[in-house]
Formats: C-alpha cells, structure tokens, sequence
C-alpha cells in the first residue's frame, strides 16, 4: 500500500483539505480509482484545450446491451457505448453532473470518508453560478449520474466511497468480522444483522460458519416467522431476507455465502412475477447492474417455492387466491420469455401453471395451514425431497 | 331633404277631429335645423364629445379632398381653442372654435355659400370616384350644429389665387331655405391668417421655424373656422386619435395639431396604447414642442413626398344600380337628350357596356337599336333591369380606385405605431354590387404595444379613418375570422387577436357602404370581407414567418444559453480533478459553446434542416423589421462566468462573459433591414436598448 498523501497536493489543492496520519492512508484501491478519474477527466480536459467537443463516454446499460451468457450463468454488459456531449441541449446538464460527481468522488476518496447515495447528492448540489438552478433537482437526477461513473469508470460503488441505506436481514450459524467487530449471528434477537450496502471482503471477512445452506425469504416479515421458529438452529442454515428486491449488498454477500464458503442459496418467494422477477435478478443479474452480475449473480440459486401447485398440494384455501391482474399477466409473459427462463422446462411450466391458476399466492398464505405451517412442514418437506426449480 | 308639402283633397269629408283645411294649415315645409337637431345622431353629433370629433373630421376630409384634388401635397393645420378656459371643472361641455387651414387650391368666391352652407350640397354624391366625402353633407352640417349650439356664423378665410387676396366670409345658415346668409364678406390679406401663429409657446416657436403655416406652404388655401360646444378628451374616439390615424392612412400629408389649452378631466389619462408615445417621439424629433399635457403642438410629418394618384371618376355598373336609379338616369338622359336612343344610353351612361351588348340588350326587352330612350315604358325599364342581372359582364374598370399602397402604409404604421414589426399587403381590385373596391391591411407588431390585451383595430374607409361602431364593421368581423393561431398569435375563439397587435385595414372605393350616414362602420358584404379576410391573411403569414423566427431565435439564445449556464460548473469541477487553470478550461469552453451555437443558427431552420439562404427574403416584401427585441436575445443575461478562487489575479472585468460577438445571417436580418419597403421618411429609430432578461415582452 503506497502512501499518497504526500503526492496527493502536488496533484490537486484539495486533497490538502484531506485528514493526513493513519485515517489519512489511501488504499492502493483508492489511488487506482483515483487514477481512473483523473483519466477521465484529463481527457476531457485535454478535448476542450485542443478545441474538440467534451463527450464523455459511457457504457450503455439497456436491455440492447445485455448479452445473456448462457455459460456463466450471467447478464452481462455489452460493449456499446453511448456518447454524453456538452454541446447538446439534451446532455448538456448530466454532462455537468457527470463532472461534478467525478470530483464529488475525489473529494470523498482524498478525505477517506464514504458517503450515502442521498449525502452525494447534496454534496454536489448547489446552484448554478449566475443563474436560479439547481446542478441537481433531486436525488432521482444523481444517483443514476453516479451509476454512470461506475460503469465509465469501471469501479464499484464502494469502490467510489458511496454507500446506500443498509436492506435485508441475516441470523444463522456464521460468524462475521465487519469493520474489526465481532458478528455472532446466532445471537442477533428478534431483529438480525442488518446487511450494509458495502459487503466487500475489506469490510466483511466470514469467520465460524457452521451452516450448511442459505434459506433466503423475500420480506422481514416472512423471515421473522424463521426467526421466531429458530429455523436457522434447527436446520443448520443461514436465513436472510432482502426485503423485497434485494439490494446490492445482499446480493453481493449471498453470493459471497455461495462462491467462497459453497452454500447453496435457496430462495423462498412469492407466487407471482414479481417473486420469479426476484429469483431471476439473484440469480442471473439485472440489466440496470448488468455491469456487475460478475459478482453479484449466484447461478446456482434455487427457488423453492411458493409454487403454482401449491394451491392443490398444500390444500390451501380459496381465501389466499389474489386474482393475477392485467399487468401481473404481461409481466408473467416477459419473464417467461427471458433466455434463461425460455429454454427451461420447469420454468415454462411454472409460469404456465401460474397463468393457469389465474391468482397468486405469497408466503404467508401458507400461514392458513398453521402459524409454522411453512416452517415446520413446508420448507422442510420440500428441502429434503429436494423439490425446488433451478 | 325635400319638403313635405302635400296638397289633400279639400272635397274630403268632415270627419271626427280635423278637417283637411285644418290638417292642411298644421303642414308646412321642415325646416332644415330641425331636421338636423332631430337627426344630428346620424350626422355624428349625437354627444359633445363626438361633435367635437366630427367638425374637425368634415373639416380635415374637406382638406385633404381639395388638395388631392388639386394635386397640392397636403399641408394641414388643426386647431382647437378652448373659448372657455376658465369653465368649472365639473363643466360637462365647453365652447370651442375648431379651424383647419389647408393648403389647398382655395374656393372661389361665389361657390363658398354653396360649399359650406347648404346641406346636401357638393360635387361628389353624383359621381362614382373615390373620394373622403361622399354626401356632401358633412361641413355644411358642422357649421349648421355650431351655429345651432353657439349661434356663431362659421368663419372662411380662402384664397383660390396666389397672387390676389384672400377671401374672408362669415357665413350664417338660414335654417329656413336651406341657403347660406353672408353675414360678413371683405377681402383681406390675411392668409394664413396671422393669429394662429401666436397662439401658444408651441405655435409661436414652430411658427418661427418656418414649419406652421408659412405664406410659402400656403400660397393658396381655405381656413374654415366653426365654433361649437364641444368637449375635448382624448383616448378612444378622441381628434387625437382621428389625426394620428389620418395621419396613418395618410402618409402624404402634414398635420400640425394645435390642441386646447385644457382637456378634460375625466380620462384625460386614458392614452391610446403605444401610439401615444409615437406621437410624443414625432413631437420631439420634429419639432421642439412642449408636451401634449402643457398644450404641446403635435406634428405629424410627411411620410411620403408623392400624392396618391389620381382616381378617375367611373360610369354606373349595370349591375351596381337600382331599378329606381335606372328609371332616374332613363329621365336625365331624356331631359339632357332629346332624341337619344337607348342604344346609345346604355353606351354613354354605364361602364362596361359596348355597342354588342348594348344591342343584346335592346333586343332582350324587345325594342330596336333605334327606340329613343323617351319610348321606354316602366315595364321595358323593368325588363331592361332584368336582363342587367342576368347578362354577363366585365367587372367595373378599377383604376378608379386609389389604394394606399403599400409603402405608403408601411411608412404610415411607421409614423404613428411603435412596434417592431410592419407587414402590408394590397389586394387586387374587386367588385361588389357593380362597384370596385380594393382592400388593403397593414399590422404592426410587438415594440412598445400592450401585450396582453385584445389587439387594437384601426379601420380606413378612403383614407378616412373609421372610429365609432367597430363590432358592427365588416372589418372587425374579418379581423376574428382570420386564423391567427396560424401566425403564432394567440385568439380567443371568434374574437380578435391577443398580443401587442395593432391591425389596419383599409377599403378604396368609389361608393364605400357605410352601415349608417355618420360613416362609422362599413357594411358587412360578403365579397368585402371576404378580401378583407385575405388580406389579413397574407399580412398574418408574414408576421407568422417572423415570430416563427423569433422564436427559434429564442430557442437558440436559450441553447447557447444553457451550454454557456453549466461550463462555469464543468471548468470548476475539471480544475479540481485535474488542477488545469479553470479560466483556460472555461474559456476554451465558451468558445466553442459559441461556435456550436454559431453553427446552429445558419445552418437549421425550425424543423432542424438546413435552411436556404433566398427563402427567408422571398417572402419579405411589404415587410419592415425594426432592430429591436431581436438582438438584445443575442446578448442577452450572459452568464456571468464563475470568479475561479484559484486566480485571484485576474481582474473580475475579464472573466466576466462578453457579449458574444457572432454575426450570423440572422443577426443581420435582424438589422433594421427595410427591403424593398423601406420608406423615405422617417428613417425607423432603431432602438438600441437590450431589453431585460425578465422583460416579459421579450417572448
């Protein structure tokens, strides 16, 4: 790790500003993203000087630029790219943005400090000098900007020094160092660990871990019934739940759980598109982060359930049916038509049994059963015939 | 008028009530002045105001009838005197002596009880040609309501001959027989009479310059002096506006309006819009006067130095008459005609008759070529009628007509409307009824008029302006069926424009149809609105190419404007990453912030393609463009550019943005570019003053 503290003021005043002794200590990491910014900056520095028009160039992230990779597993990013010149009115401002985020980041990095989404956004949001605008309106407006600097500046978020609001939960027989503190996941209460948007080794390292296997639910709700139950001792697992659409760091970590200590991931969701939506983006990636699958996606996830034919099997009530909406109906049409789904029989059967039905059904639906129904018979019974879509 | 006097039959039986002797004694000749005050609403008189108003318009239509006539450039004068100065100021009329003095060939001596003190009397209700007067009633009737209001005999000063002296008259009417009394008749030499020169700072002044009735201006010439009660008030209605609109429709004539000492209280304040501030501009680039407040002359100058040409005086249309003018011109041409044929008649008496035709006729109602005129029965008459309606003919010859002209509206709207944009257009002679006519419209657009207020509507009717009445013409009517929406404007349904409009329109014709005697509103023919409508309408797309423009101007301004917002923020943000000098990185920016804009403008017109450099003078014609609102868009607000805290050094002065120095071809087009249309006086102002960023006028 090379100290840059030194170097740092030749470079720019403001890493002057900057903490300097052991808090001060730049990261061999930070001084590559640091580099990385400065090149792209020089760039357009060296563009404006010699009389060429600023573009900055950024990675498309469209569904047109998305390649399936049916080998790895992953969504990734095709090689497209879109230009975002200054000289045209509908650019002109992101281009702005752009750069104010680009030296936002650098201040964050010199200053060893990391920052939410919505702390970036004010950091970089003050009006335009001679006028009555904003360079930001809202955080709607900066937080793509900053996406779009990860993927122009091939860095992650945390890579970038920003952070989002921590999402999800986790209890299970694991162990964890974050930030030097001592995580005894067995012994987390009614609440869990509350899984940050950073996950990376540098702030988490996994210690004593006992489980077997990862049971990942989609709500806090779902996953407090586990909880409650003592699911995760009783089965050996770890539970975690992303509170809907799981976020970054709860993907980032599960796939963690799953590539360096080999725990199945098994995901219990709802039925509907929305659930297999879920599934879909843990396992394969998303477009919008397509540029991250490679370590996000978890190929190997399985869905456990709720299944289409659960209805029958379980002997559930008319009570839980929620009629499919018109909506619910094209979107179950798109999913199944995805690469990854479209060649998979199982799938096209469970969509096509979901359409058939003509309702959805969530998790707790299972809960007319009994309060443990799903915990005591459901996950159990399905866990041991292994009867899940992968 | 003529006299009511009907003999009854005296062997009539008595019956209840009166006898026919009885009745008999009660009938009796109406005298004139009666007649006049029970109908002096259709004469223009109906309030103090409106009197005022319309003595000093006969007077002024007189004027310029005369001098045209003459082929004499019209040199007038207007003044009013306020008799009664020192009136309370609850007064709701004051006594008031209105003169005109023109310039004109003067009257001689025996024909002045003729011209001025018998109604219906004069030389152009017999004839069809264009001219201001048609009914000879209108001075005669001023001087007849003065001398009913005042008792006061009207006053004529002429001088038909350079080099004899002038006539002075006073005239009193005998309401009884309808004939002028000579009340005062004396030669004098005093013409231009010599006190108006002395009437106030103003006069005295103009008059010392040379420029207020000069015995070389007026080496002939008539001064019609009439006193009257009256009110003097301006705004709408008002001698003010009557002048500065005959002024506009004018442009060949000089007015010199000297106005009371003291206008009325009430709505004094009530200015026309925008045009008030163009009488004050004349004012003071003309003559040094005081302001119009203090009782300031005001000037309206020469637009053109041409008379409109002369108009020819036209037979009837067959088409344009009726069955009772027919069988009238059948008997004049029987009394003047002994022996004449009808052949010849229909030949001698209409236009567009030839000897064919005239014989086609003939044989249709049965009669040969040889029947005299003096053997035609009514019902012959009434076939003959007939068969006028039903023949195909040529319209009437149209070069009886005198339209202003384009130029000349152009320099009219000029003179007496302050905007920055002037469109005219001049249809082609048309005809209703048998009778040619010839529409013209001009507009006026943005500068100093009111923005958001109902457009304004100036109608002319031969050159005379048209003040009363407006919803009942047929031009108002046109104004809101013109789609303005088309031309960028915005409108209310079936109502006029909004926007700082100002519209005129103009008809030329030898028999103009006025909805009522006092000429207010011009009557609602089909074909006349119809020309009306296309007038406008080819005025409107001139005005829509040019906001068009304008607003893609805007949208440039906006453009550069937005690149030129952010590249303080961009420079800043690249020093602090990149330590490079952020004045170089912003300037450099700048720079091509301009070149890109540069490029935009001459290379895309609104729809984003490249634009021809002919197309936008093809259509400029009948245009004048005033450097105005446009160009202050190219400076305007610049951005202040960010002071750098890294350079201290360099002065505030330098870092400020300058005004971009692009000349693009719009930004000459913007230029006071007066085409083809440029008139020869007054050069247009061009107003240098960048309009602010906030100025609500600007778009």
């Amino acid at each position: 790790m090379a100290k840059k503290n030194e170097k740092a003021p030749a470079e720019s005043p403001q890493s002057s500003k900057g903490p300097s002794g052991a808090a001060g200590r730049v990261k061999e990491r930070d001084a590559k993203t640091q580099k990385k910014i400065e090149a792209l900056a020089q760039n357009l520095v060296k563009r404006t000087l010699s009389g060429r028009e600023p573009i900055v160039e950024i990675p498309l992230r469209t569904k047109s630029n998305t390649n399936w990779n049916k080998k790895s597993g992953i969504l990734e990013m095709g090689g497209a790219i879109a230009e975002r010149p200054l000289f045209d009115l509908k650019s002109a401002k992101q281009f702005m943005q752009t750069t104010l985020h680009a030296s936002t980041i650098r201040d964050l990095i010199d200053a060893q400090k990391t920052s939410s989404l919505r702390g970036v956004y004010y950091k970089a949001k003050h009006t335009v000098a001679g006028t009555k605008e904003n360079t930001f309106d809202n955080q709607e407006e900066s937080d793509p900007i900053l996406e779009d600097l990860e993927v122009t500046l091939g860095s992650t978020r945390e890579e970038l020094h920003v952070f989002a609001e921590n999402r999800g939960a986790m209890v299970g027989n694991i162990t964890i160092i974050d930030r030097g503190d001592e995580i005894n996941c067995r012994r987390m209460g009614s609440g869990g660990y509350s899984m940050p948007s950073i996950v990376e080794p540098d702030i988490i390292e996994f210690r004593k871990c006992e489980a077997k296997f990862v049971l990942h639910v989609e709500k806090g709700t779902v996953w407090a019934r586990f909880n409650e139950d003592r699911f995760w001792e009783k089965h050996n697992c770890i539970l975690t739940h992303g509170g809907g659409q799981a976020a970054r760091g709860c993907r980032r970590l599960l796939q963690r759980l799953n590539q360096e200590l080999g725990l199945p991931v098994i995901c219990l969701l709802d039925n509907d598109p929305y659930g297999h939506y879920i599934y879909s983006v843990i396992k394969h990636g998303s477009i919008s982060l397509a540029f991250e699958s490679s370590r996000l996606a978890i190929p190997q996830a399985k869905y456990l359930g709720i299944r289409a034919k659960d209805f029958r099997q379980c002997g559930l009530d008319d009570a839980v049916k929620i009629d499919l909406t018109d909506n619910d109906i094209k979107r179950a049409g798109e999913i199944a038509a995805y690469p990854w789904f479209e060649s998979h029989k199982g799938w096209q059967k469970e969509i096509g049994a979901l359409l058939t039905n003509g309702f959805k059904m969530e998790v707790e639906s299972l809960i007319t059963k009994d309060i443990s129904y799903v915990t005591e018979v459901y996950v159990p019974e399905r866990l041991k015939a292994k009867d899940w879509l992968e | 008028m003529e006299s009511a006097v009907k003999e009854r039959n005296p062997r009539s039986e008595k019956r209840r009530g009166a006898t026919a002797e009885e009745m008999a004694a009660r009938q009796k000749d109406v005298s004139v002045s009666e007649f006049f005050v029970k109908n002096r609403h259709l004469l223009g008189f109906d309030n103090a105001r409106k009197a005022l108003l319309t003595t000093v318009k006969e007077a002024v239509d007189n004027a310029l009838d005369a001098c045209e006539e003459a082929g004499i450039l019209p040199d007038l004068a207007v003044v009013i005197e306020d008799l009664d100065p020192r009136r309370p100021a609850t007064a709701k009329s004051s006594r008031y002596r209105v003169t005109v003095i023109d310039n004109g060939p003067g009257i001689v001596r025996k024909q002045v009880e003729n011209i001025f003190g018998r109604l219906l009397y004069g030389s152009k209700f017999h004839r069809l040609k264009m001219s201001r007067g048609q009914q000879g009633i209108g001075i005669s009737a001023a001087g007849m309501n003065g001398l009913i209001t005042t008792g006061k005999p009207m006053v004529i000063h002429t001088k038909p001959n350079a080099k004899e002296r002038a006539h002075h008259i006073e005239l009193a009417m005998n309401t009884k027989s309808n004939r002028a009394e000579v009340t005062l008749d004396k030669e004098t030499k005093d013409f231009p009479p010599e006190r108006f020169r002395a009437l106030s700072a103003g006069t005295r002044q103009l008059a010392q310059e040379g420029v207020f009735l000069s015995a070389e201006s007026f080496a002939t010439g008539t001064s019609v002096s009439i006193e009257l009660e009256g009110k003097y008030q301006r705004g709408r209605g008002s001698v003010d506006e009557f002048l500065e609109l005959t002024a506009i429709a004018n442009p060949h004539a000089r007015i010199v309006f000297v106005p009371p000492s003291r206008v009325a209280q009430d709505d004094a304040d009530d200015l026309l819009p925008g045009t008030s501030a163009a009488v004050a501009q004349d004012v003071r680039s003309d003559a040094p006067a005081q302001t119009s407040e203090t009782g300031g002359v005001v000037v309206f100058p020469r637009g053109v130095n041409e008379l409109p040409p002369e108009t020819k005086e036209i037979q009837p249309h067959p088409k344009g008459i009726e069955l009772g003018i027919l069988l009238q011109m059948l008997k004049d041409y029987q009394a003047k005609n002994k022996s004449g044929t009808l052949y010849d008649f229909l030949q001698e008496d209409f236009c567009r008759v030839s000897a064919t035709t005239a014989a086609k006729f003939c044989k249709t109602i049965g009669v040969t070529s040889r029947t005299k005129v003096s053997d035609i029965e009514p019902p012959q008459a009434e076939l003959l009628f007939k068969a006028f309606g039903e023949e195909k003919l040529a319209p009437p010859p149209t070069d009886c007509l005198a339209p202003i002209g384009v130029r000349q509206m152009l320099a009219g709207m000029l003179k007496g409307v302050k905007a920055e944009f002037y469109a005219a257009s001049t249809r082609e002679a048309e005809v209703y009824r048998g009778r040619p006519f010839q529409i013209e419209a001009a507009i006026a657009f943005g500068g100093d008029l009111p923005g958001d207020q109902a457009s304004r509507v100036i109608r002319f009717a031969n050159r005379v302006p048209l003040l009363f009445q407006q919803s009942a013409c047929s031009s108002f009517k046109a104004v809101t069926e013109t789609p303005w929406k088309n031309y960028a404007m915005q409108q209310p349904r079936a109502s006029l424009p909004v926007g700082p409009l100002v519209v005129m329109i103009h008809m030329a014709s030898v028999w103009v149809p006025f909805t009522s005697e006092s000429k207010e509103a011009i009557a609602d023919y089909d074909e006349i609105r119809k020309e009306m409508r296309l007038a406008l309408m080819e005025c409107g797309r001139k005005l829509g190419v040019y906001l068009r423009k304008r607003q893609k101007m805007r949208r440039e301004g906006e453009r550069r404007d937005v690149f030129e917002r952010y590249i303080g923020e961009i420079a800043k943000a690249l020093h602090a990453i990149t330590g490079t000098e952020a004045k170089a990185l912003y300037d450099a920016l700048l720079e091509q912030a301009r070149a890109k804009t540069a490029v935009a403008d001459q290379e895309l017109d609104e729809d984003g393609r490249v634009k021809r450099q002919q197309e936008a003078d093809s259509d400029d014609e009948g245009v004048i463009i005033i450097d105005s609102a446009i160009a202050p868009v190219e400076v305007a607000a610049p951005i202040e550019a960010p002071q750098f805290e890294t350079h201290k050094s360099a002065a505030p002065s330098r870092t400020r943005a300058t005004p971009p120095a692009i000349k693009t071809r719009k930004d000459l087009d913007a230029r006071a570019t007066t085409k083809s249309a440029s008139p020869a006086s007054p050069p247009p102002k061009p107003r240098s003053k960048p309009l602010d960023r906030d100025d609500p006028r600007l778009f």
